[in-house]
């Protein structure tokens, strides 16, 4: 009896499980791609670097517990059946990703918040768990043993393209509502979250078409189905070993390429390099277009030459190049190297905004924002903030603006009046005629803060080409890893072997590598040093692929499996 | 086998040098960290070790063709 489904067949058969997995990738990925502004809606508006550092422990979480979901549902899988199995993770996934979007926020319910968002990222992580290894083993099942690792390789673009859709629809909201409307509690930032019942329910209706895989349909018919594939997985030595070298020579390494190109790479531009909102996302779209292809291409070099050497070349370049390149991220994007136009005309200041303080009301924060202009065409914006501390407390609560005589500290003579713009704290609308006086004891002054910078042209456009480079190490890791796994297992424990040491891969390792990478910057940071060493995160990759690369080099084996039809 | 008992060392090591340098402030949000990477990586290093056991025992050395290599 031949597997081999019809060209025209398979198309569709990848058509239906890429559809699934992509939304399931873009469900994951929001909350990542969010996470600066989840940090300040669900954590305590005081709590910093540790509110960051505690979301990305969350998106973490979603991550870690891959490995569980993908025992749970590899199991069901691998007892029930592909399809089913399937349908039941989409609506999981589905459904707590729309769940995320509808949990207030801390200043609304307090630590419910985090609380409740922990739970659904954990059922988050649980259901693509339970996701890739079956749409992997499904596509495989159905592919000729010759195109395997082409056909396959489709799968492996979802990923990258559930990214590439989170940034498009997270700047597409962003562009269109402004910042302040976007970050607000109930903001535009929930939108992506929402959106997603949407796309779940289209793709539920695309695969409840689907037909089960052949192959399992086979074994089901034989009675020969396993009824215990964790004890089958990972109870005999033969196959727990094949489980370990799939982990340790193959996808540990995969794992930290994957996440360091494409995620490390984004939160570095944004929040080290302080390159624009806008601006670092389209630059990630720009490199994820160009890069996508290549997953094909490499799935498709797999087939001809083997899919060993293909993976581990990918790992060596990105522990030969990591640092350089992430080393020209900070040159190319600090002021130190370029000339500032010495022109008024050109420095832009926005207006001067004042803020009542929460804590002690008779300091009044003033904040400029000023942009300084290059010649190459690079902005960068900074903040000065200055705190003006009054003699008693603002009398009009509803005054729009407040006004104060300046007085010269030397001799007391009053030289200027000035007029400020006041921001209520609180969120109430001001009364736009009236003025409040103030009296102002003194002044004092933070350091200037470099906010964002607007990247020139031709740096702008070299950031984006060396984050093609390292997604093109990720389609050199990634394309092949789908058909070298499946083959790497007998069909009826499929599902579960393949999936657990991928989603440990993956899930633990690659997922680990923002809060790592952050966390091993933090401890850098010392007394004379407090703004460590940026690049010290990139060990973590670069230490993981290494020992990858090692143990893939001397135990893997580039011979392609011709059979798993068993 | 060697490495896997190693990095369990260094993030022990690592965990008692962090939680000891925090502050009372930060204490329980440095621990809680490291529980985690200690949860998270112990039994990956056991999984570590008993990889490196079967490497030396050259179970690696003849990778299996078929189904029945692994029944």
């Amino acid at each position: 009896m031949s597997f081999v489904t019809k060209p025209s067949k398979i198309s569709l058969v990848i058509g239906a499980s890429s559809v699934g997995t992509l939304i399931e990738w873009y469900d994951f990925y929001i909350f990542g791609m969010l996470a600066t502004i989840i940090s300040k809606q669900f954590f305590p508006s005081d709590a910093g670097t540790s509110a960051l550092l505690s979301t990305l422990a969350i998106f973490a979480a979603g991550f870690i517990v891959r490995p569980f979901g993908a025992l749970v549902f590899g199991r069901l899988g691998d007892i029930i059946g592909r399809k089913y199995t399937f349908l039941l993770t989409l609506v999981l996934m589905g459904g707590s990703t729309f769940a995320i979007g509808l949990v207030p926020g801390f200043a609304t319910i307090g630590w419910a918040a985090p609380i409740l968002v922990l739970i659904l990222r954990l059922v988050q992580g649980l259901a693509l768990g339970g996701e890739y290894g079956g749409a992997a083993t499904y596509v495989a099942e159905h592919a000729p043993a010759n195109r395997r690792g082409f056909w396959t390789s489709w799968i492996q673009t979802t990923a990258t393209l559930g990214l590439f859709l989170a940034l498009g629809v997270i700047i597409f909201i962003r562009s269109n509502q402004g910042v302040e409307a976007f970050s607000a509690e109930w903001g535009g930032w929930r939108y992506p979250f929402w959106m997603s019942i949407i796309l779940v329910v289209v793709s539920i209706l695309i695969r409840m078409k689907m037909s089960e895989s052949p192959m399992f349909t086979k074994l089901k018919s034989e009675g020969k189905t396993s009824t215990n594939p964790l004890k089958e997985s990972f109870g005999h030595k033969a196959n727990f070993k094949m489980v370990l070298l799939a982990l340790f020579g193959a996808v540990m390494g995969q794992g930290v390429i994957w996440y360091t190109g494409q995620f490390y790479a984004q939160s570095f531009i944004e929040t080290v390099c302080k390159v624009e909102f806008v601006q670092s996302r389209n630059l990630m779209l720009w490199a994820i277009l160009f890069a996508t292809p290549f997953f094909v291409v490499f799935g498709y070099l797999s087939d001809r030459i083997g899919r060993k050497w293909i993976m581990m070349l990918g790992m060596l370049a990105g522990i030969l190049t990591y640092r350089p390149i992430y080393q020209y991220f900070l040159d190319a994007t600090n002021a130190k190297n370029r000339t500032e136009k010495i022109d008024l005309a050109h420095t832009i200041s926005s207006e001067k905004i004042a803020t009542v303080d929460v804590k002690d009301r008779t300091k009044i924060l003033v904040v400029q924002k000023v942009d300084t202009a290059y010649l190459d065409g690079a902005i960068f914006s900074y903040t000065k903030t200055d705190t003006l501390h009054i003699a008693a407390e603002i009398s009009d609560i509803n005054a729009s603006k407040i006004q104060y005589v300046q007085v010269n500290p030397l001799d007391g003579t009053q030289f200027d009046t000035v007029l400020l713009q006041l921001k209520s704290s609180a969120g109430l609308n001001l009364d736009t005629t009236r003025i409040s006086d103030v009296v102002v004891l003194s002044k004092s002054a933070k350091p200037t803060i470099l906010v964002e910078k607007t990247l020139d042209h031709a740096t702008y456009w070299n950031l984006i080409w060396l984050v093609f480079v390292q997604i093109l190490y990720v389609t050199m890791v990634y394309g092949p890893i789908a058909a070298f796994l499946v083959e790497l297992f007998p069909t009826k424990i499929r599902y579960t072997s393949m999936s657990l040491p991928y989603h440990i891969g993956n899930g633990v390792f690659g997922g680990l590598v923002p809060f790592l990478g952050t966390l091993i910057v933090e401890f850098t940071k010392t007394t004379d040093n407090p703004a460590g060493d940026p690049l010290a995160g990139l060990w973590y990759p670069i230490g993981v692929a290494s020992i990858c690369l090692f143990i893939g080099v001397i135990y893997l084996t580039n011979k392609v499996d011709k059979e798993v039809m068993d | 086998m060697c490495l896997a008992p190693a990095i369990i060392w260094f993030l022990v090591a690592q965990a008692i040098q962090k939680i000891g340098l925090s502050t009372d402030l930060t204490r329980s949000n440095v621990t809680l960290q490291w529980v985690i990477i200690l949860t998270i990586f112990t039994p990956i290093c056991i999984g570590f070790f008993i990889f490196g056991y079967y490497g030396l025992k050259g179970e690696y050395d003849q990778l299996p063709t078929s189904s029945k290599d692994v029944e």
